[in-house]
Order: C-alpha cells, then structure tokens, then sequence
C-alpha cells in the first residue's frame, strides 16, 4: 500500500485522505511498547467550514464494537460532522469510514420515524405518544390478567445505552416478571460472554487493547478486523508497519486484509473450528509449550483436555479442515514459542459449528501458556456491536443485572432488595430465553407480546421465510422502536419513534470495557424521544411497584439511571462503582472496573491468576459444551473452583448440514467495511452506499472456472429454505464456498421481498450453539445456477475481502473491475499533532 | 455369576434409549436443539454398545429367562406432539437414561468387586456421558416446563 508515512513530532501534517479508497487511513508506524501515535480524523458535512462549527459535542462511536471516542460538530442545532477525540484511549483521535460518513449522516437522514404509529385497518397511521402507549398498556394488561407474564416476550439491541437496557431489565424482571429476554447480541456477542463464564466464572474481557502495543504475535480467529473493527486494524497495521512487528496468525476461509498480512493463514472449511483448535491445543502438549506451574496453580480439569485433543495430529486436522499439516504446526510454533501472545475472536468462530466450544478453545490456549494479565498477552473475545456489553451486564439479554448467577439464591436476592421488590418476581427458575426460543414461543403462539427495539429480525436472523411467517401472525401484538420504518416496523402494530445517538445522553462500554459517555448534541426529529422514556412511561402506565407502593422506574434522567446501575454493580466484576458522568467528561474513557481502590480503572483482569470461579461470586455454574446441559450448584461446589480457571473442551463433530450431491457447496455469510448490520445506517449514507450499494455472492476462481461462470453474472443460490438471487463475484474465497454478505435486506427495494430475493438469511438454518445459543449463520449447503449473462462486474467492493481474485491465470475470467474509491465527497482529514494520548488509567485525572 | 445378566440389561437399555433419541429427533424437529443433540445422543448410545461388546464376549449373553421383565421399559413408540408433548417426550428419555445410568453403576459395582480393569475403563468413559445426557435432559425440560404448563395451548 502506498501510504504516506507519518508526520514529524511536533509539526501539524493537515491531508485529506479517501478514506472509502484507503478504509485505515494514512500508517503511523510505532514499535513494541511504544504509544501508538495520534491521528486526528474529522469530516464536516459539504460546505461547512471548521470555524463555523458551534460546539464540539463528546461521544463515542456506535458504528461498530470499538468504541472510538469522537466528537460531535454542531450547528444550528444540527450534527454536521464529528471528529476522532485524540486523548481517548480507544482510538487515539482516529475514525473509520463507518464513523466519519454514516454516525451522523444516518440521523439527519429524512425518513427518520417521527410520530408514533399505530395499525388501523391493515394499515399504520401516524398517532401521538398517548394513544400509542394506551394500546401497548391494554393489550399488555390484557394478556398479563389473562395469561401471565410468560406471554410477554422482549426482543432487543446491542445498540441502546446502558441506562436503557438497565431499566429494560428491571420492567422486564421485576415489573412483568418474564424470563423471555434478549437481544439481538444473540446473533453477535452471545458466544463470547458464554466463553468468557465458562473459563474463568463470569463475563468480562481479560485483555486490552494496549496489548496490541506489547505483542509479539496475534492470532486472529474467525475475525476480519480489517473489516470489522477498522480502527483497531489500524493500530495493528501501524504495528506491522514499525519496528520488532508482531508476527501475525489467521483463521479465516476468506482472503482478508488479515490474511494478506498473515505469516500463516489458515483458510480451513467452514464448520470445523474445534477440530483446528484442537489440533494447536495438542500440539502445545506435545512440544511442551506449556507452563505447568501456572496450570497447577490458576487451572482445573486439564486432563480431560489433553485426553479430548489426543486424536487431532496435523495431519488429522489437515484431512478435516482442509488446511496443510504444515501450516498447523507452523501456527502453533508461533503460538507456543512467542513471548506475549494476543488473541482476538469473532464471528468466524461465534456464527459458527460447536462455537462455544471452539472460542473456550482459544481461552485454553492462553491459560495452557500462562498468557493471560500480563502486557501484550491477553484475550479479546470480541463484541459485534457498540453497546453489547452493556447488555450483558445489565442482563437486558435475559441474565441477571450485574453478571449474578440466576442459580444461586443470594444473587437473586441481592437484585430483589435493590429494587425493593419480592425476589419471587424475578425469573431465575430456568435458564433465561434466548431469541430463538422466543421466536419459537411467538411461532407456537404463547408469546402474544412482543417488543422489539433497536434491531431488525426480519433481515438478521436466520431461515427469513419462517421469521416473517412468524411476525405475521395473526396472535401476535408487535411493537417495535426504531429510528426507522424498517422491514421489521412494517409487521408491527404499534411503532415508536427512538431519539438515536446524539440525540439523548447515555453511557456505553466497548469490547475492552472501555466506558464512554454520549452526550446529546441535538433535539430528536418531530416526537422522537430515547428508549429509556419511552421504557420508564411503560412501567408509569403499567403501574408497576416496589414493595412500598413507590414507582419501580422512578428515575428523572439517564445519569440517575447511571447512578443506580452503580448500585447493582458495587462488588461485582462488572464495578462501575467510582465512576460517574462528571469522571467521564473529557479526556478518554475509562475501562471496569472502576473502584474506590481503583478510580482510574483497571487495564487487564486476572493478572493475579485468580478468576471469578468462586461459586459464591460466579456469574454461571457451568454447562457441558457438548449438550449445554447445566452443572448445577452441587457438582460444581464440588469440584471446589476456588478461584481457578476451568479448561472447558468438548469432541469435535461436523457440521449438522453439509454440502452433498443435491446442495454441493459450503455457504458461508459475514460483513463488508463499509456496512453495518442491516444497513439502516451505513445505507444512508451516500458515501458508504456506494461503496457498496448492491448485494453480491463470491465463489472462488476454481470453481467459476468449473461451472463456466463469469464476473458479474447474476446467479441464484439455493438451500432447502430459500433462494438469493445477486451478482457473482470471483474472489478468493475458499474452494468450495459460497459467501454473502448478510447486511442487504428490503427497506430500500420496496420494504418486502417480492421474487427477487438477496437477504443471505433467507438461506442459513435455524439452529444455534447449544451453550451460547447464538445461530449457526455460517454454515449451509447450497446449490448455485446461473440466471442471467453479466452487464457488468459485481457492484462489491475492491478494497475489502471481496476483491477479484488475485490468481493470474483465472484473472481472464474476471471482467475489468473498476477500483472502490469515494471520491471528493469520502474525503476526510487527517491531523497529526504531537499530544500524547492520556490513555493510562494509572495516571487518568481525577476531577 | 450373574453379571451377564446385568450386561445383557445395559445392552438393551441403550439400544432402546438410543432408538427412543432417534425417534424423539425425528417427531420433534421443529425443535432444532432436540433435533440435533438427539441425534448425537443416540450416536454415543451406539457407541456404549459397542464399547461392550468385547465384555459380553468373556462374560457371555444373559438368558432372558434368569431374570423375566416386570417393568417394561420398551421406548418410544411414537412421538407426541406440541409444547406439552416435548415434555413428555423428554421426561421418558429421562426415565429411559435413569434405567441406563443405575445400570452401569451396578456393572460397575461388579466390576469392582472382580478388579476388572477392562471392564472398569468401559464404564468410566461410557457412565460419564450419561450422566451428561440426564443433566441436558433435566436442563432443557426445566426450560421447557413453565411454558408448557402455564401457557402453551
């Protein structure tokens, strides 16, 4: 990559840079240890001079699940550019082009809901605020007097504030009293919070970013960071750029920017993860790369992992997965003999077969070396959204607030005394409902009550014919608020407007429990008003107590909501407690927990090697990852924990659907750069929609090749539950596979699917992991026909994972793809002044 | 000695369990967890059987007749259907895997009392995954209970 190299200290270097061409901006390379420079992004809107920005209001992204500080630009009261915040310790002043052209874009968009809606006579019709709430609360009290509270089902986001979710927990658990909770961080985030409790006893990030700094060598599993989290690949890439570079491992059946920076890819088959984590865990056995002090001290059931590995020689694991023997053992070399070692996991592993077990696998990896608390070896079991975590931890999910443990009695109590209510009313007698079930629920007509906020099912989960069977249902009393009519508010019988990002104040933590606050920039569209009014007038209307007959929810604003969530959590790993909205003004974030003993937050867990298995304090006794059937109390008593870490493995098996003569090919869903989830954002964004503005399907050269296909053709693809039909692009993909990327859904085609169908879920299977329940929406079998000759190339990008493939003597069959660029309107500016970011929670100021 | 009894008995009971996770994956399969963890489930029932088989052959078949049946245990059937049905459904297998379960323990007691290793190694690599079936069977019944019960039609 050409690329300017950085600017000397102390001289200001002002370039504007396409950041749609080049999606990680200009390199400032650094070297082990040392602090990875600034660079401060910005855009404003066309037109509008810096000097004519009237405030700069702090924030933080929530285009991805890095959580990059940024600054809002306002004028005449409205978001007309942002700006990287350079002291944050996240991003050191940097932006992707998610955040620079969609966060604020998005928002000033024209079709922004802003009235309430509700369905009169098949249709939906504009309403106020009182004759939306009064039908939500009737048919709410209806089915409560009627059927009781498992009749009520929440479906929500990774996407809300923290104060939101916390209250959404509280009317959930303590008002209604339903264990049908969840969000959308099923789909995304599910897997690593269940990693997380299964190790080491609760959820909460060992590692940190600054780990990137230290490390010697990254495993990548399963995650296209390049494309995921662009900031974070950024400060790799400058990492790779500078002196004594981390050597780099990648996991991945796709050609990304990750595996084009990879000392070993290995580009394994889809479905079968464990049976390559096994392999490297045997390998760290056989060859000794193992610290035995540490797993004598820190660890527990260590040889029932080494007799479950056994088998798995690389050359097993080659016949498995598809990858050389060679290239195995090649990567855990790098893994068994670096110094400090991070890893990094995501969808790759979470999306797909037996993910819980295979994600545990990386954290048995860590712990086999001891690698873990210590600077540039750690583990980030990453998050998908912005505000995931926050979902987590408040329990809006379906666990209990403050990663309590629904098995054990004093933790419920703990929750009922907090919010002054009987503690028969929380749910905690099964395991919570993961969105899945609920779906079925509602499928089978128990659930009558659905509330679905932030997020879009219609697109996002799997088997899409069955999902909108589902909504359509006759029984179902479906409310959804969104920023936007989206294809799932078109099922909906009573719609509310949100307040979005920069429109209401909140917190958030990002994938390395980095707490931000969000101030409000600008006054909503119209009526639009944020979740957590709209969540505190449902449980007013409804009438929900405390034990004294006081209201449940009777917070006046989102920093008293904050202030009570530091109550919830005082004692818990989760310890937000010395933090308040006045520490989180200026400067950067601060990463949890934050204490009395620690005010400045706390950099890595675990660096004691004492983990959170104490059965009084964990947040789960545990599951076996092959069923996901519980422990339970009494047999994990038994195995006395007592602080240490737990390997947790399970035998491999293949995928549950795999290809065969009638469906051949291995399909495979994920992201683009410049698009998040259903693109209610980033389509709204002009630059980033024509970054990407069509749905495409790749196939590899080989097998183009094979089946006489060319750049560009229009083909359909087929699985035994429905059919997409899109533009072919060859690209490197793995042989055999068949990739989409599952943002495209309808909103913009007419609202619902008529013939042409290109959402990737209208493929995938409605299964899930059995431990984190999250959906397997990486593996299918499908077949693939031609439909029509190209017009031209396939409108995916270039600069990303979907580039044509670079293999010279297919290249022919590749038609002249035009080069992704933004153009001026992508342009965006890039700063590089000599602050330093204060970015060590040791020396943050106290206010 | 009448251990080939007690073989004999753990042979059948694992076929029948097995059999009756087949027939439970099958009748429930708009049940996409039941539908695939059953089908393992019965794949590991297989297995046991034929972990055992090289322990028959020294300690030979039981006679049915030593010993006749008085509670029958004979597996599924057939299916039911719906929410309540899935319970019911599982609460047999559970029943069905309890009778498996008691009856390794009492191979293994005589296992013991004969130090037979080989027998030994059998047993503690098949009763631990038994084990493991009852606890999936109790956790995903508790799941499935209040529903069922309170509200499913």
């Amino acid at each position: 990559m050409a690329e300017r190299v950085s600017a000397e200290q102390g001289h200001a270097d002002l370039g504007k840079v396409d950041r749609i061409a080049k999606i990680w901006g200009t390199r400032t390379p650094y070297g082990r240890e040392e602090r990875w420079p600034v660079r401060v992004d910005q855009v404003l809107a066309e037109g509008v001079e810096e000097s004519e920005v009237e405030r700069w209001v702090q924030s933080a992204c929530v285009l991805c699940s890095n959580g990059c500080g940024i600054d809002i630009a306002v004028k005449d009261g409205t978001m007309v550019g942002v700006r990287g915040r350079a002291a944050d310790r996240v991003n050191h002043g940097r932006l992707g082009p998610k955040g620079l052209f969609a966060s604020w874009q998005a928002m000033n968009s024209p079709d922004r809901l802003t009235t309430p809606m509700i369905r009169q006579d098949g249709e939906l019709v504009p309403c106020d605020w009182d004759t939306a709430m009064e039908r939500i609360v009737q048919r709410s009290r209806h089915l409560l007097q009627t059927k009781g509270p498992l009749s009520h089902g929440f479906y929500t986001s990774g996407q809300l504030f923290l104060e939101e979710y916390y209250a959404q927990a509280i009317v959930g658990k303590a008002g209604i009293g339903t264990p049908h909770m969840d969000g959308n961080t099923r789909l995304c985030t599910a897997t690593a919070a269940t990693a997380l409790k299964e190790s080491f006893g609760s959820d909460g990030q060992p590692g940190s970013y600054r780990d990137i700094d230290a490390c010697d060598a990254m495993f990548l599993f399963g995650h296209n960071m390049a494309e995921t989290q662009t900031v974070l690949w950024a400060r790799v890439l400058d990492r790779l750029a500078g002196p004594d570079k981390p050597r780099l491992v990648c996991v991945d059946p796709r050609d990304t920017d990750v595996a084009r920076h990879a000392e070993v890819h290995l580009a394994l088959k889809p479905g079968t993860n464990l049976a390559l984590m096994h392999g490297l865990v045997r390998e760290l056995f056989v060859n000794g790369w193992i610290d035995e002090d540490y797993i004598r001290r820190h660890t527990m059931n260590v040889e029932e992992l080494r007799s479950t590995v056994e088998p798995w020689t690389p050359q097993e694991v080659a016949r498995t997965c598809g990858v050389d023997a060679q290239d195995v053992r090649r990567a855990a070399e790098i893994f068994g003999t670096s110094e400090r070692v991070l890893s990094t996991v995501l969808q790759g592993f979470y999306q797909s077969s037996q993910a819980t077990a295979s994600s545990c696998a990386v954290n048995n990896l860590h712990l086999l070396r001891g690698l873990i608390g210590k600077p540039g070896s750690g583990i980030l079991q990453m998050n998908g959204q912005p505000t995931a975590q926050n979902n987590r931890e408040c329990g809006a999910d379906g666990d209990l607030s403050g990663f309590r443990n629904w098995e054990n009695p004093q933790h419920v109590q703990e929750l009922a005394q907090l919010w002054n209510v009987d503690p028969a009313t929380i749910p905690h007698w099964a395991p919570p409902t993961h969105a899945m079930q609920i779906f079925r629920y509602v499928e089978q007509g128990s659930i009558q009550f659905l509330w679905v906020s932030a997020t879009n099912p219609v697109v996002s989960l799997p088997e899409l014919p069955r999902i909108r069977d589902i909504l359509a249902s006759r029984g179902l009393f479906l409310v959804v608020q969104d920023l936007y009519l989206t294809e799932t508010a078109q099922y909906a019988d009573v719609v509310l407007p949100a307040a979005g990002w920069g429109e209401k104040t909140g917190t958030f933590t990002n994938v390395d429990r980095t707490v931000h606050l969000s101030q409000k920039a600008v006054d909503p569209p119209g009526q639009a008003r944020s979740d957590l009014e709209t969540f505190i007038d449902y449980s007013r209307r409804m009438g929900f107590t405390q034990l004294d007959g006081s209201p449940l929810l009777d917070w006046q604003g989102p920093e008293e909501a904050f202030e009570a969530w530091k109550l919830c959590t005082r004692g818990r790993p989760c310890d937000y407690s010395a933090l308040s909205y006045q520490a989180l003004r200026g400067g950067s974030g601060v990463p949890w927990p934050c204490t009395e003993q620690q005010p400045g937050g706390t950099e890595r867990l675990y660096t004691d090697g004492v983990f959170n298995t104490d059965p009084d304090y964990c947040e789960t006794y545990g599951h076996d990852l092959l069923t996901g059937g519980t422990v339970g109390p009494q047999a994990y008593k038994a195995m006395n924990p007592a602080g240490r870490a737990i390997f947790k493995t399970a035998p491999y098996h293949p995928t549950h659907e795999t290809p065969d003569t009638g469906y051949p090919f291995r399909y495979t869903t994920g992201r683009t750069a410049y698009h998040f989830h259903t693109r209610t954002k980033t389509g709204r964004s002009p630059q980033l929609n024509a970054a990407a503005p069509q749905a495409w399907v790749e196939i590899s050269a080989v097998d183009a090749a094979t089946g006489g296909l060319n750049e560009g053709d229009i083909v359909s693809v087929e699985s035994r539950r429905g059919h997409i039909t899109a533009a072919l692009r060859i690209s490197d993909v793995r042989e055999g596979t068949i990739f989409a990327p599952f943002h495209y859904g309808y909103w913009d085609e007419g609202g619902t699917p008529a013939t042409e169908h290109r959402a990737a879920n209208e493929l995938t299977l409605t299964e899930w992991d059995p431990v984190s329940k999250q959906p397997v929406l990486k593996n299918a079998a499908v077949r693939l026909r031609k439909v029509a000759d190209a017009e031209g190339p396939a409108l995916a990008p270039t600069t990303t994972a979907s580039h044509p493939t670079t293999h010279s003597h297919h290249a022919a069959r590749s038609r002249r793809v035009v080069p992704t660029t933004g153009g001026p309107a992508a342009l965006a500016s890039e700063e590089f002044p000599p602050a330093a970011p204060s970015d060590d929670p040791a020396s943050k100021e106290q206010p | 000695m009448n251990l080939s009894t007690y073989l004999s008995l753990l042979e059948k009971s694992e076929s029948t369990l097995a059999e009756s996770f087949r027939q439970v994956a099958e009748g429930h399969g708009h049940e996409p967890d039941v539908h695939f963890i059953c089908q393992t489930l019965a794949k590991q029932c297989d297995e046991h059987q034929r972990a055992l088989q090289p322990i028959v052959r020294r300690y030979g078949q039981g006679d049915v007749d030593d010993e006749p049946e008085r509670l029958h245990a004979d597996g599924l059937s057939e299916t039911r259907k719906g929410p309540l049905g899935l319970l019911r459904d599982l609460q047999d297998l559970y029943l069905l895997a309890s009778l498996v379960d008691i009856t390794w323990t009492m191979v293994k007691q005589a296992g013991q009392g004969l130090r037979d290793e080989e027998l030994l190694d059998v047993v503690r690599a098949c009763e631990e995954e038994t084990e493991k079936q009852l606890k999936w069977l109790s956790t995903r019944m508790k799941q499935a209970a209040p529903q069922a019960l309170l509200i499913a039609e």
